[in-house]
This record gives structure tokens, C-alpha cells and sequence, in this order.
């Protein structure tokens, strides 16, 4: 199976039924994407397809065709991903970080769609992407820093 | 490292104040082998902390380790402060299991947790850094033969300005290090200061915004295979019988591993592990607590409580005063709690040779390698402990039963294992906050109280982490927010009950003053209500012997707008402002919660704002981050957390029913600090306390129902309840 990401090509022999996440992590060894929960509720796995953010730990990797993934380690080569990176950095938003990939891969999908999103819009963006240490009033923050940079 | 003979049990813990001050004053800096009679062959190892090298970088070995804590850039700032150097020529790296060098003034074991270490820490590390720098400027003052105090320093660089010469510190670093460590080197006058007490970036963002920085659970080794486990769902059942056909035929699956109390696929990725976890017929004999549940469990502990306990703190005569007058009689119950950091338990082990490399990340170094240790029958000395980033500690990684049961498992592997948790594994099998009763009686007298018993029942974690602690039959950390009450009440009496269930128990966020505290801010707010008093105001008849907590409350009051009504919210009809403070972990914190409640029960918090006297501080910002971070712990506790069991089973298996606050759940917080030049006191944890009591006061303002077991109980301020 060919995957193109973060703008490079990558064969992989594996089942169809296979989530990304573990294709990514434990084959492909891009092990910035992170496992939380396994079934939806937590972010930590989050990667854009063709720019939309996605969770990675529910979707077999077999549905992925020739949409490029991008992964946290690709991401600050897109101007919505520079910005998120530099503003989590500016402010620093985070703490132990773990769900960091999965914050920034939402945040940077939103301000790419949404250059300006309000309070409402980054709920409904964030609202995926738990954080046990407790960072959102900072990610509030550093989506409205990004936006303004 | 020697334990003061006299050092209290609180202060082992909590390191309150000036019990740890003078201790730290007492110990000896552990030099490394960087003696003038046993140079090391590179030569350049001034002291357990800190190494220099030819080309000028920077090495500092960081005793407490980073969970996301900023501990790893505190005591950066510390160690560069004093040795002059800038933050970026810096490379730190985690402590090896080394208790002699590395071991904590606060926790005796090499530990970090319960707040400690910037107390802990700041004063040898200071000390190391200074004593490094005095070396380094000798050497060069020898080199050019001029009087040392002649010399400056900045950013790594020697300058002698009468000659105008200058030189590196990787220059002199050979010569310096042969030298015998000078004692008593003066620290830095804080009014020079560069680094300390600024809100300097953290050291280890940039790596972590980019998905570079290796947790445990993304170390990769060649060879490597993935696995994934399941014990026993019926605490301490053990394995019957298991049919591995259909396992086998999974591909990618190379083995299972079967052990006493445990089953773990073996395969070429975590995926295929647990797909063949999954096609496991695993029959579990589920042994004498089958029939445990919930129910039982409170009943067990309410009985326990009945007393009498051990005396932890005594004053006065508490029960003399209880005999009559005006009395106001309460239980708080607190739930088992799961820590669940992002990160899940996980640990890659590799058994070769005779010994064993371990990758994982552990706030507990030694203890890791003295379970993989045991685990295998070998001495500590052949487990080799490679400590990584942690992905949320929150005291699960004080715990190492992850390390053991990966060794254990890796033990019948051929090569280097990774084995990684499920979520549900996770949360079902750890060690949980202890389950309290905590138990208070009080007398009002002209709006006073003038006694106060409280009792604290619950499991001891004391008792089995560190033994030492655990004397007389009281468990310092759990009684510590009951002990030290900021109050000024004249009789009080303190007692401990310690009650064991078949659940085991372990530090959690926040740890003892998460109940104790909880239980005496929600009791005073009772009696302050039941009284006619306003919370505030009563809070502060108390108040008199302490100008700190005074000045944290009064300033939340300010900032909060004590006294006004809580704003209209769509998230509820009934509003209510909730007040609560605190005194632990060395830190003074008062928090004032607004929250809205709807028809159903659903509590929304739309406002926080916390006011903190922490004493000196390293890192403002850092600071600030913590009580942002600790006070959303503390949302999620007292608004949704619980663990509870169902024949012998936890019932909690994932973020859908073990919930964390969300972003659109969210309040404003405020925090507000209160600059001090007191002793430096704690902050990972205090926002967690302080919250959970601010919170379950607005509720009560709002439904006038005090809701009396955690977490808040929808159904019991449920329109018409
Ligand atoms: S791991 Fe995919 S949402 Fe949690
Ligand atoms: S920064 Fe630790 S879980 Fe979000």
C-alpha cells in the first residue's frame, strides 16, 4: 500500500483494517502521533487528510487512498501549523505535552479554515482533543495569538 | 543522604516551610567522582549536576524529573543562575537511579512529587552551581595568575577586565574539575538575579511542539516487538485457563505470554497485539474479592470511621467542648480516583545477558530498577533504567507496577519489548486514590468555632511508599490539610483511621489535602450558612494569627467581586459563588468558584478565579501555568470522577465514562499571585485542592443542598430532588 505524508512516499505492507495511527507509529516509526483512548473521545491521534483533521485511531488505513496525511512532524511546513507551533511556544501552552500533537494538529486545521475563529468556533474545534494537565486556557490563547500573527 | 532524626512526618512529605529549609541547609552536596585524587579520565565532571565540556556545552543532570511540571527548566534556572551560563548552550538529562547523589531532601527517596521540588531542589542546585563556577574562575585566575576575585563571569566565559583577557569555560574546564570543591561558596544576591524569578521559555516545548521529544512510549529499538496485556478484571483474580488457537492465527501475533495473574500477546505492532488480545478465550479465576462492590465498600469505611483513631494533632479539649452547647456534626466522603495521564502505562524492557535495560518514564528511578530487579532475581545493578519524558504523571508514575509487570512479560520474550496499556487496562488496573471518610464535629460559640474534631479514615499510601513516614499509626499526608487548618480555633483534636480494603491506594494530585481540605472548606461553609454568617466573613474571624491566608482570601474576594451575585448563565437557572482556602505543600490559596446549575443537575462552573501566596519563586510563568493546570484537574474531580467497583471489577473504562473537562466546558480562570519573599512553597497540586471545596460551595449556594459524597451527585440537585 503506497501512503503519501507529510510530502513523502511511504510502502507499507499491512492489513486494509489497520488504524493510521498504528501504521504511522509502529511501522512507519513517526511516533509524534499519539495513542489515548483508541476510540474517538481524546485527540491524542489527530492528523490532517488532505488539510482536514482527522482521528487517526479510527480510521483503517485502507480508506486513506491517495489523500496526503500530514502528522505533527510534517505540520509546520503549512503557514496555519507554523503559526500554531510559534504561538504554543510564545505562550507556552504546553505542559507535559503528550496531548500537544493532537491540539496542534486541530488548532492548525481550524485556522487554516477559519483565519479568525471565535470563542464558539474553537469549541467546536477542541472540543475533541482532551488535555489532562489541563492546558485550554492557554490553547484558547494561542489560537487567538495565532490568528492575530 | 541522612534523615534529620527530628524531622517530622508532615515535613517529610510536604516539606511545609522551615522544617525543610533547615534541612536542606544540612546536607552535603554529593560531589561525583571529580576529586583532585581521582580525576575522572575526561576530567570535566564537577559535581553530580553539572558537567562541562571542551567545546563549552553544558551538561546538567536534573534530579526531578519532567512530566510537565517545568521542573526540568526550574532547576535549570537554578544551576545556570549560579554558573553563569545562558539557557540555550544547556543540555539536560534525567538523573540515573543514584540515591546517594540524587536522592530528595523532601521525599528521602529518589522521588519527585508532592510539590516538592523547587523546595527541594533550588537550594543545592544553587549551591552546586555556584561551588562549579568558583572552580572554573580558579582555574583561570591560576592560569593567569591574578587574584580570583579579580574575574568575572557571564554566559560561559571567563573575563579578567584590567587585562581584557577572556576565557571559555570549556577552556579551564579540565583544570577546574581536578580541583578540590571549595565549601561555603556564597550564592548569588537575588537582586542580580538573571534567571530565577523570570518567566523564562521552558526547555523542553520546542521538541514537544513538533513531535520530536521521545516519551517511553516511543522509544523504538531495533527488534523491538509490541504487546499489549490483560490481568486479572477482578482485583487480585489470577488466570484459569487460556485457548490461544484463534490468537495465533491473527497476523502479525508471534506469542502469548501467560502468567499467573496476566495474559500478553507478543507481535510485530500494537495493533496485531491487541487484535490477538482480543481473540484470546482467557477463562480467569476470579478468587475472593468476586464479590466486592461499591456499596460494600463505603459501608466498610463508614464503619472503620466509627473511631476511635490514632491522635495526629491535639489542642486544647476538643471533646470536652463537643460535651454541649451549639454543634454542628458532618461526613465527607471522597471516591476512589483514577490518575489517568495521557500518556497510558507503558515500558519497554529488554532481559539479555544476565541483566536488563528498561525504557520507560518513572518518577521513580530506583524503585523501577529495584522492581524490574526483583522481578527477574538479579542485583539492582544489572537493570540499567533509561528515564524518558512522561506524558502526565499526577503521581501514577510514583507507582512502578507497569515497570514490573512489562519485565515480567519481557522476561519471556526474545529482544527488546515494548508493552503498552490500553486505556481501559489503564484505568482498571492501577492503584487509586484512597477512598476517605473524613469526619467533623464543631462548636459555635458568638460566631466562632471554638472546637473542632476531625477524623480522617481511609487507606494508607504512606504506609507501603515510604514506611518511614508512617509512624504511630498516622499517616502524615492524609491528615496534613486536617493537621495544619489556617484557622485559629483553640481546641482541636486530629485523628487517623487507617482502613485497608482489597483496593490498592496511591498518591494522586493534589494527595492528602484533596480530602482533608475538601472536607474542612465544605464543613465551614456548612456551618457559615447554617449560622446566618457570610463564608467570607466567617473565614476571616478566623483568621487573625494568619496574615497570609487573610491576604489570599481578601485579595480573591476583590478580584472576584465577593458579595455580588454570579452573573446570568445559559447553563442554568440557579446560581451560586462558592469560596474556599487553603494552607499546604508550603502555599497559601483561596479560589472562588461561580457556577450555574440546570433542571437536570448539570453543573456548569463559569468562572474561577484563585488568588496563591507561594513564597519565592523560580518561574512566574510556570507558576502560573500550574494553577491554571492544577484548578482543571480539580474541575474534572469534583465535577465528574469517580472510580467505583461491581463485582470485584472497576466499572470505569475509558474517557466516555472516567470523563475529563473538555474545552467547551471550560470557565474563565483568573490567578492572581501574590508576590512574597517567604520560603518557596509548592504548586503542582495546591490548584487541584483548592478548587474542588470553591466549587462544591457554589453548588451548595446555588441549590442550598451541600452535597456531602463526591463527585457532585446530579440526581440530588435535580430540579424538585
Ligand atoms: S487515540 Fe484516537 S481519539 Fe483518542
Ligand atoms: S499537556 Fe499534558 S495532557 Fe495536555
Amino acid at each position: 500500500m503506497d501512503l503519501k505524508i507529510n510530502g513523502a512516499d511511504h510502502q507499507v505492507d499491512v492489513p486494509d483494517n489497520m488504524p493510521l495511527l498504528w501504521v504511522v507509529r509502529d511501522v512507519i516509526g513517526l511516533t509524534g502521533t499519539k495513542f489515548g483512548c483508541g476510540i474517538a473521545q481524546c485527540g491524542a491521534c489527530t492528523v490532517h487528510l488532505d488539510g482536514v483533521a482527522v482521528r487517526s485511531c479510527q480510521l483503517p488505513v485502507g480508506a486513506v487512498g491517495g489523500r496526503a496525511i500530514t502528522t505533527i512532524e510534517g505540520v509546520g511546513a503549512t503557514p496555519a501549523g507554523a503559526k500554531i507551533q510559534k504561538a504554543w511556544l510564545d505562550l507556552e501552552v504546553i505542559q507535559c505535552g503528550y496531548c500537544q500533537p493532537g491540539q496542534v494538529m486541530s488548532a492548525a486545521a481550524l485556522l487554516a479554515a477559519n483565519p479568525q475563529p471565535d470563542d464558539e468556533a474553537i469549541d467546536a474545534a477542541m472540543a475533541g482533543n482532551l488535555c489532562r494537565c489541563g492546558t485550554y486556557v492557554r490553547i484558547r490563547e494561542g489560537i487567538k495569538h495565532a490568528a492575530r500573527a | 543522604m541522612p534523615l534529620a532524626p527530628d524531622l517530622s512526618r508532615r515535613a517529610i512529605l510536604q516539606g511545609g516551610g522551615a522544617l525543610v529549609a533547615g534541612l536542606l541547609v544540612a546536607i552535603e552536596l554529593p560531589w561525583a567522582a571529580a576529586r583532585a585524587d581521582e580525576p575522572e579520565p575526561t576530567g570535566k565532571r564537577f559535581n553530580a549536576f553539572i558537567h562541562v565540556a571542551p567545546d563549552n556545552t553544558v551538561t546538567f543532570t536534573l534530579p526531578a524529573v519532567e512530566m510537565g511540571q517545568g521542573a526540568f527548566t526550574s532547576q535549570t534556572q537554578c544551576l545556570a543562575e549560579e554558573l553563569d551560563v545562558a539557557l540555550d548552550k544547556v543540555m539536560t538529562v534525567p538523573a540515573p537511579p543514584d540515591q546517594a547523589n540524587y536522592g530528595s531532601p523532601a521525599l528521602i527517596v529518589q522521588a519527585t512529587g508532592g510539590s516538592t521540588t523547587t523546595m527541594a531542589w533550588s537550594g543545592p542546585l544553587r549551591k552546586a552551581g555556584a561551588t562549579a563556577r568558583a572552580m572554573l574562575v580558579a582555574a583561570a585566575a591560576a592560569r593567569w595568575q591574578v587574584d580570583p576575585a579579580s574575574l568575572t563571569t557571564e554566559n560561559g566565559v571567563i573575563t579578567h577586565a584590567p587585562s581584557g583577557r577572556t576565557i571559555a569555560y570549556g577552556a579551564v574546564a579540565d583544570a577546574a574539575s581536578r580541583l578540590t570543591p571549595p565549601k561555603d561558596v556564597p550564592l548569588k544576591d537575588p537582586a542580580h538575579f538573571r534567571l530565577i524569578g523570570k518567566p523564562v521559555h521552558r526547555i523542553d516545548t520546542p521538541d514537544k511542539v513538533t513531535g520530536k521529544t521521545v516519551y517511553g512510549i516511543d522509544v523504538m529499538l531495533p527488534g523491538m516487538k509490541f504487546a499489549t496485556l490483560m490481568a486479572s478484571p477482578v482485583l487480585g483474580g489470577k488466570v484459569g485457563s487460556v485457548d490461544q488457537a484463534q490468537a495465533m492465527t491473527v497476523p502479525g501475533v508471534r506469542q502469548v505470554v501467560v502468567l499467573d495473574d496476566l495474559v500478553a500477546v507478543v507481535a510485530d505492532n500494537t495493533w496485531a497485539a491487541m487484535q490477538g488480545l482480543n481473540a484470546l478465550a482467557i477463562e480467569w479465576a476470579p478468587g475472593s474479592n468476586a464479590g466486592l462492590d461499591q456499596a460494600q465498600l463505603w459501608a466498610g469505611l463508614e464503619k472503620a470511621a466509627q473511631g476511635p483513631g490514632v491522635t495526629a494533632k491535639k489542642e486544647g479539649d476538643a471533646p470536652a467542648k463537643l460535651k454541649d452547647g451549639t454543634l454542628f456534626e458532618q461526613s465527607y466522603e471522597l471516591p476512589y480516583l483514577a490518575h489517568a495521564p495521557m500518556e497510558m502505562t507503558n515500558c519497554v524492557v529488554h532481559v539479555h545477558d544476565g541483566g536488563c535495560e528498561v525504557w520507560t518514564g518513572t518518577q521513580v528511578p530506583g524503585f523501577a530498577q529495584a522492581g524490574a530487579a526483583k522481578a527477574l532475581g538479579i542485583p539492582p545493578e544489572k537493570v540499567t533504567i533509561h528515564n524518558h519524558m512522561i506524558g502526565g504523571g499526577f503521581g501514577r508514575r510514583l507507582e512502578v507496577d507497569g515497570v514490573v509487570k512489562a519485565t515480567r512479560i519481557a522476561a519471556h520474550v526474545d529482544g527488546p519489548l515494548k508493552v503498552i496499556w490500553s486505556r481501559e487496562e489503564d484505568i482498571r488496573q492501577q492503584l487509586y486514590r484512597p477512598l476517605y471518610n473524613e469526619h467533623l464535629k464543631a462548636r459555635v460559640e458568638n460566631g466562632r468555632i471554638t472546637a473542632l474534631h476531625h477524623r480522617v479514615t481511609g487507606g494508607s499510601v504512606m504506609a507501603r511508599w515510604l514506611p518511614v513516614a508512617f509512624t504511630n499509626g498516622v499517616d502524615s499526608d492524609a491528615v496534613e490539610g486536617a493537621v495544619d487548618v489556617p484557622y485559629a480555633i483553640g481546641n482541636r483534636l486530629v485523628e487517623y483511621i487507617r482502613h485497608e480494603s482489597a483496593v490498592p491506594v496511591a498518591f494522586w494530585r493534589g494527595v492528602g489535602p484533596n480530602g482533608s481540605i475538601f472536607s474542612v472548606e465544605c464543613f465551614i461553609d456548612l456551618i457559615a450558612r447554617k449560622t446566618g454568617s457570610d463564608p467570607l466573613d466567617f473565614r476571616r474571624a478566623h483568621l487573625e494569627k494568619n496574615p497570609r491566608a487573610l491576604g489570599v482570601l481578601n485579595l480573591v474576594a476583590e478580584k472576584a467581586g465577593w458579595g455580588t451575585p454570579a452573573p446570568p448563565s445559559p447553563h442554568g437557572a440557579r446560581r451560586g459563588r462558592g469560596i474556599a482556602l487553603m494552607n499546604a505543600f508550603g502555599s497559601f490559596l483561596a479560589a472562588i468558584a461561580d457556577v450555574a446549575v440546570n433542571d437536570t443537575g448539570d453543573v456548569r462552573v463559569t468562572r474561577l478565579v484563585i488568588a496563591a501566596d507561594v513564597g519565592q519563586v523560580v518561574n512566574p510563568d510556570t507558576l502560573e501555568a500550574q494553577i491554571q493546570g492544577g484548578a482543571t484537574f480539580g474541575l474534572s474531580t469534583v465535577l465528574f470522577d469517580k472510580i467505583t467497583f461491581a463485582g470485584g471489577k472497576v466499572e470505569q473504562g475509558n474517557f466516555n465514562d472516567y470523563r475529563i473537562l473538555r474545552i467547551d466546558e471550560m470557565p474563565v480562570i483568573e490567578a492572581h499571585v501574590v508576590p512574597s519573599k517567604e520560603n518557596m512553597g509548592g504548586i503542582g497540586e495546591p490548584g487541584t485542592v483548592v478548587t474542588q471545596p470553591a466549587v462544591a460551595n457554589a453548588v451548595y449556594a446555588a441549590t442550598g443542598v451541600q452535597l456531602t459524597r463526591m463527585p457532585i451527585d446530579r440526581a440530588l440537585i435535580a430540579k424538585g430532588a
